[in-house]
């Protein structure tokens, strides 16, 4: 018995080991709902550098506005594009037709996007172009191989090339930064992160709200359960 | 006393409506065994799990666009845009992964105790088909948001009707009412989860509980209760549902909603087991996603149909798997019911059955690899070989005897008691108490600190014993 018990440890956790897949390493995302600035910051971005292609559908500027802290009309003087009313959601000016003349596909709507790809994903693609001569957009991705996007922040990032690694394990892709961009390299994380934060918060902006509430239903389900057992143990008295 | 206008109305009503023999019937003079474990929690939870969807089902209708163009962002507008939406949908989504987890401890109780044995086959047959039912008002329902893992999950479980001979192209046509799935699937897989298999669920809880309540409730000893009674006609080892077990069912429900609101309001997708990550973008019928699994209450059943070579031998694998769980009543030749008085043979081989379930279930997540294969096939060979085998090995099984009357259960808190009292033992075995070594290394200044270290030893030990008990408790 003991050591058929053995034997099937020993089994699954080599079906484990096969299954567990060679990609690129993700960097980790530094996410705070909480941080009002963050989210600003990344609304800013998000409208300057993803909103001429991306939409985000799902959400309303009046949303953001509410959730993140920011007065309805700085949010249109500041955030939101010029003409775009309180009430809109956030679409795209791009429309369908030129984006597949010249991309070859829809850009795809960004409201979900951290929720299917996860930050740390969004963080780690955002900083992993490199140049490659190979592509019509003159540029490659580490994370999301031959990706239609051309890199919307290299001015930022500057731009990158790839060298390999030697290491006892195999060939190591690094990045190398071969011109540099108009934002340091610690600014540029920063940079990506408040986008990456924003892109979460859009993704599910009840978060918060959520997590909120959800104390006090704990808490109520708690005395709930107080009042429960004692009605339970009372009645019961006579039986056991 | 005159009776007054009130209970003048309520008679005239009783005269015509057996209103108040239904609840005598049924819960207050219905006697059921004194000795309910924990086990016995998740009928009346599954019937609550039922009220949840249903309630939040209506609710969710009345914002849901069926239509193939509108689906996926009339659920992302009851997300965002409708008030309290959120919450509404995920108490749905995570309803419906709850009602599976408590649907299989339901049916494992089942196992445990035998309660699918004479006389009680038909209340087995009705829960197998409520089974069967549910797992179609899922599937039906994780069509309708119309992700990515929607739309080809749908594709692929539909295309398996495809193998069957000479009709099976034209039958997955019928199906789908399109080449493949599109809006006209959409359309009426939300009919058939609206209204269709909900009037089907719960005519079966009735046919269910009609034909509980006719035997009479198993208990964890396996003895019928209605063989021994007092003078008024009363099991003696039977109390009335009502209050005993309505008042003890609110503890259970408690405890349940505490679970069921941890997962609603702070990890609602769960890892992406209750909510796929793939299902948050929109389907697309020009794009196969890389990796396609089922919400993970298939995944047993899935496993079993990759891991068999043949495609249509697969399909009847995966529906055989279901099937034979409709046979256990002739398949168990054992005339005793509790596993407390079971032979160790089936005891093993139950375990073995529980260890393959869950391998299955894991193994349907990921990607096929030729280990994870391999090791699918081994465990659907053990999965069959639990039910196949069944009439042979419970022949030999050697039962130890059954009591007269029901025995003692210790309730929790005895249990809570017992293991308080054990608590410090088990703690001084474990761990280690030793001085903490002084920064001056002088005699004077001998530390009078201790710390408590893990001992390995101990633990080793510990673990040892526990396996031990664990191979003792299966003989």
């Amino acid at each position: 018995m003991k050591k058929l018990l053995l034997l099937f440890l020993l089994l699954l956790n080599l079906s484990f080991g096969v299954v567990a897949s060679e990609e690129v390493e993700l960097q980790e995302a530094n996410i705070d709902l909480s941080d009002n600035e963050s989210l600003q910051r990344g609304a800013q971005h998000f409208v300057t550098y993803c909103l001429g292609c991306h939409s985000a559908k799902h959400m309303r500027y009046l949303r953001i506005a509410i959730d993140i802290g920011v007065d309805q009309k700085k949010m249109l003087k500041d955030i939101a594009p010029e003409g775009a009313s309180i009430y809109d959601q956030l679409h795209s000016a791009m429309n369908k037709h030129d984006a597949e003349k010249w991309f070859g596909v829809q850009p795809p709507d960004l409201s979900l996007i951290a929720r299917s790809r996860g930050a740390d994903w969004l963080y780690t693609y955002l900083k992993s172009y490199y140049l490659d001569e190979n592509r019509p957009t003159g540029v490659n991705n580490l994370v999301f191989e031959d990706t239609a996007m051309p890199n919307p922040l290299w001015q930022l990032q500057g731009e990158q090339h790839t060298k390999v690694r030697k290491t006892i394990y195999g060939d190591d892709t690094d990045l190398v930064l071969e011109t540099s961009g108009t934002l340091s390299e610690r600014e540029f994380d920063l940079f990506v992160n408040d986008l990456v934060n924003f892109l979460v918060y859009v993704g599910e902006p009840v978060q918060l709200e959520r997590q909120r509430i959800g104390k006090y239903v704990i808490v109520f389900l708690l005395l709930f359960l107080v009042v429960a057992y004692l009605l339970k143990k009372e009645y019961w008295r006579d039986v056991d | 006393m005159k009776p007054n206008r009130l209970t003048e109305c309520g008679n005239w009503v009783l005269d015509r409506f057996p209103a108040s023999k239904f609840w005598n019937d049924h819960m207050a003079q219905y006697y059921a065994p004194k000795n309910f474990n924990f086990w016995y929690f998740f009928g009346s939870l599954a019937l609550l799990v039922l009220v949840n969807q249903i309630l939040t089902g209506i609710l969710l209708t009345m914002n849901y666009k069926p239509d193939a163009k509108l689906a996926f962002d009339s659920v992302e507008y009851i997300m965002r845009d409708v008030p309290w939406g959120w919450l509404v949908r995920y108490m749905h989504s995570t309803g419906a992964s709850a009602f599976f987890i408590v649907i299989y401890l339901h049916m494992f109780r089942a196992l445990l105790y035998g309660s699918f044995k004479h006389p009680r086959e038909l209340i087995w047959i009705f829960g197998m088909l409520l089974f069967v039912a549910l797992m179609a008002e899922a599937f039906m329902g994780y069509l309708l948001p119309w992700g990515q893992m929607s739309f080809w999950g749908a594709q692929v479980i539909i295309s398996l009707f495809s193998a069957i001979p000479v009709i099976g192209d034209d039958l997955s046509l019928w199906i789908r009412g399109d080449y493949v799935i599109a809006d006209a699937t959409l359309n009426r897989f939300f009919a058939f989860h609206v209204i269709a298999v909900p009037l089907v669920l719960v005519m079966l809880v009735f046919m269910h509980l009609v034909a509980l309540h006719e035997v009479g409730s198993n208990n964890p000893d396996g003895i019928e209760i209605k063989e021994s009674k007092d003078p008024w006609g009363h099991p003696v080892d039977g109390i009335p549902f009502h209050p005993y077990y309505t008042v003890k069912d609110f503890v259970g429900v408690g405890v349940f909603l505490l679970f069921f609101a941890t997962v609603i309001f702070y990890m609602p997708e769960v890892g992406g087991y209750f909510l796929e990550h793939a299902n948050f973008i929109p389907a697309d019928p020009m794009k196969t996603p890389e990796h396609i699994a089922p919400v993970w209450y298939f995944t047993p059943f899935y496993s079993i149909l990759r891991a068999i070579p043949d495609k249509f031998a697969g399909v009847i694998g995966m529906g055989g798997s279901i099937v034979v769980l409709f046979l256990m009543p002739w398949l168990d030749r054992c005339k005793v019911k509790s596993i407390r008085y079971r032979g160790g043979i089936f005891k093993k081989a139950l375990f073995l059955f529980v260890i393959s379930f869950f391998a299955l279930g894991y193994l349907g997540t990921q990607p096929v690899t030729p280990l994870a294969t391999t090791m699918a096939r081994l465990f659907t060979t053990i999965y069959f070989g639990f039910f196949l085998l069944m009439p042979i090995y419970t022949r030999w099984e050697k039962t130890k005897p059954v009591p007269k009357s029901l025995t003692k259960t210790h309730s929790l808190e005895e249990q809570f008691h017992a293991l308080e009292e054990q608590l410090p033992a088990l703690i001084d075995e474990i761990t280690d108490i030793k001085p903490v070594n002084s920064e001056i290394g002088h005699p004077a200044f001998k530390s009078t600190f201790f710390n408590r270290r893990p001992n390995p030893q101990g633990i080793a030990h510990v673990i040892s014993r526990f396996f031990k008990k664990l191979v003792e408790s299966l003989d």
